[in-house]
């Protein structure tokens, strides 16, 4: 995609306020792009190092609970005489708290897998993710179990308009997604474009000649696994401050395979991939959920990812990429066969 | 000048020893006791039969395959223990005898893989895209054609890798090797399953290697290869070393010839 069109899509990303009137409409664009964010986070895992995270919802989790309690604060009892308190913190910094601690548990499955590949990779991750979700249910003191964190503090508490009304608190949201989504977008496009990313699509594509040539396969897939966690944790955070509630239901497996959904059928090793994806899975629910029940629903999801991966086993912007180039080829093929045949009906009228 | 040209060629510096290297797989005896080294500048074959354990003492030397018994060392410093990239960045860098591409990637990609040791940006300059990192992309752009250029594949740049004929495959899998800048090169048949004018091609290729100074260890069957390129060749069979010399030397050892022919008496 060339830098004119990226930019027509910021701009139209960023004026989008200026005509969309509608609480409703907000909601979904904003749960649209925390999910994207976490689809991006997850692509450059499973799309990049071809690693199958299927435990990511652990991470995106992880930074949903830590920017909540960092801003609710909180007291753990480490021993009879001692409890460690945290006063309540600004969201940003709160946010900032997200991030460290999913990344550093990102650099913890990473460093745990760093032999197992594949389907014990996918196990890794499934069961790191199962294990946090019991410590979120059971660790009532902390995290207060199945009642959840309540009246989180929105994102730009403190901000003045912000507290002006629901509307002009969902604008602001959106910008939050918008410019996360943004940073996160740059961040994982420069490390793709780069010698880190030719790195980690070695190790995707053949792990023995990567290591061959001198390539430290674990240690790219661990910073891969850092970068996505704490991406992925970033948008939980945005999740929690938007949605204002947390409970262990936000390590739901189904979330997980939303975003692994979005990767896959946008097309997993693009970049553009997941943002497609996205859309698609981040829409239709909201179109289909006057006319359906939520199991038929999920019965539509999986049937329409099952037609897009039969028809486009690559995903849906690979193959768009590949039906554009062979226009163009076609195209200019076409423009030289005229130009030539210009020129040889001007040497017929000298 | 003429004081370089006195000196003898006995004092080649020995880059490569393999001592006393046994390799077991449970009670599958790959390679029993093998011992040989590799002087700087050096074109050596190591040729056998079959099964004959080349392959195996190629997964040890570049840390692949943990040595059952044994030391490898390369210029003075031991590689056992060491993992694969640690190896490749003390200078040996080997090929694989199974066809190895990124299948995926363009040749050029591939190349720039290969490049990986030449670049050392760190991560916050790659995030902040700094001058210095555009400039050193550019840089191995631009060796990555050299590289190219020089084992004659300029001209298949942007095709996939995979989509290349077997013999042009064979010819990228060294050049991705020799983009990561080795001092001693481990080709694991690398001739094998291409065309004659490919493998004549491949010949003079090895030559301007040699004339880079890297120094090379091949595992190749074609004899007239081996026996063309190489300074000393090297005879692996069943696991033990049964000749060490000169091509005109292993071409007349009776041992050699009868490992070869395949009937030779049975050792207990
Ligand atoms: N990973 C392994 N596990 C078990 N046995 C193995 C393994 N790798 C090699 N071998 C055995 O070790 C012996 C030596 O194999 P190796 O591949 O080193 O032979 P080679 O000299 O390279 O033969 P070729 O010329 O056919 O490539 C063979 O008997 C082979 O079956
Ligand atoms: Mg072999």
């Amino acid at each position: 995609m060339n830098t004119l069109a990226k930019w027509l899509i910021v701009a139209f990303l960023v004026t989008v306020p200026l005509w969309l009137g509608n609480q409703y409409q907000y909601h979904v664009l904003i749960m649209m792009g925390i999910f994207t964010i976490g689809a991006m986070s997850l692509n450059l895992l499973l799309g990049y190092t071809g690693q199958l995270s299927l435990g990511h919802v652990a991470f995106f989790g992880i930074g949903a609970y830590t920017s909540s309690l960092v801003s609710l604060g909180f007291d753990l009892q480490l021993t009879d005489s001692y409890t460690f308190v945290v006063e309540p913190k600004p969201v940003w910094f709160a946010f900032f708290c997200a991030l460290i601690v999913s990344g550093l548990c990102g650099w913890f499955v990473g460093k745990l897998s760093f032999r197992v590949r594949g389907a014990y990779f996918v196990i890794v991750t499934i069961s790191f993710a199962e294990v946090v979700r019991l410590v979120a249910l059971n660790w009532v003191d902390l995290t207060e179990g199945p009642m959840a964190l309540n009246n989180i503090p929105p994102l730009a508490s403190g901000v003045p308009w912000m507290e002006a009304g629901a509307l002009s608190r969902r604008v602001a949201n959106y910008y939050m997604v918008l410019a996360v989504g943004l940073v996160a977008f740059l961040i994982i496009q420069r490390l793709v474009q780069s010698r880190v990313g030719r790195a980690m699509i070695a190790l995707r594509e053949n792990e023995s000649l990567a290591k061959s040539v001198g390539v430290d396969v674990t240690r790219y897939l661990v910073l891969a696994a850092i970068t996505s966690a704490a991406i992925a944790g970033a948008a939980g955070a945005l999740y929690a401050h938007y949605v204002r509630i947390v409970d262990p239901d936000v390590f739901l497996f189904i979330y997980t395979v939303t975003m692994v959904i979005m990767v896959i059928s946008g097309g997993k090793g693009t970049l553009a991939g997941p943002l497609v994806g996205g859309l698609i899975f981040g829409i239709l629910p909201e179109l289909t959920r006057g006319h359906m029940l939520p199991e038929v629903q999920w019965i539509v999801y999986g049937a329409l990812m099952i037609l897009i991966v039969f028809f486009l086993p690559q995903g849906i912007v690979p193959a768009v990429q590949r039906g554009w180039a062979t226009w163009q080829k076609r195209r200019d093929q076409s423009a030289r066969d005229t130009s030539a045949s210009n020129g040889r009906r001007q040497e017929v009228a000298r | 000048m003429t004081l370089h040209m006195t000196t003898p060629a006995t004092t080649r510096q020995t880059v490569l020893t393999v001592d006393n290297l046994a390799v077991h797989f449970g009670g599958l005896v790959a390679i029993s006791d093998a011992s040989f080294k590799v002087d700087e500048g050096e074109v050596v074959s190591l040729i056998g039969p079959n099964g004959a354990g080349k392959t195996t003492a190629f997964n040890v030397i570049s840390g692949f395959l943990a040595a059952t018994k044994g030391v490898v060392a390369y210029k003075g410093r031991r590689l056992n223990g060491l993992k694969p990239h640690q190896i490749a960045d003390a200078g040996l860098v080997r090929t694989f005898q199974k066809t190895s591409v990124f299948g995926n990637d363009t040749v050029i990609d591939n190349i720039m893989i290969g490049l990986h040791r030449r670049g050392d940006a760190s991560i916050w300059q790659t995030l902040l895209l700094t001058p210095k990192v555009r400039r050193q992309e550019q840089a191995l752009r631009e060796a990555a054609a050299e590289i190219l250029d020089f084992v004659g594949l300029g001209h298949r740049s942007n095709e996939l890798a995979g989509a290349l004929a077997y013999g042009e495959q064979r010819l990228l899998e060294v050049a991705v090797a020799l983009a990561a800048k080795p001092s001693l090169l481990l080709l694991d048949e690398p001739a094998c399953g291409m065309n004659p004018t490919e493998a004549l091609n491949f010949r003079n290729l090895l030559g301007e290697i040699g004339r880079k100074k890297i120094t090379v260890l091949l595992v190749e069957h074609n004899m007239r290869m081996v026996m063309g390129v190489s300074d000393r060749v090297v005879v692996l069979n069943h696991g033990r070393i049964i000749a060490d010399g000169p091509p005109t030397e292993i071409q007349q050892n009776p041992e050699v010839i009868r490992a070869y022919l395949g009937h030779g008496p049975k050792h207990a």
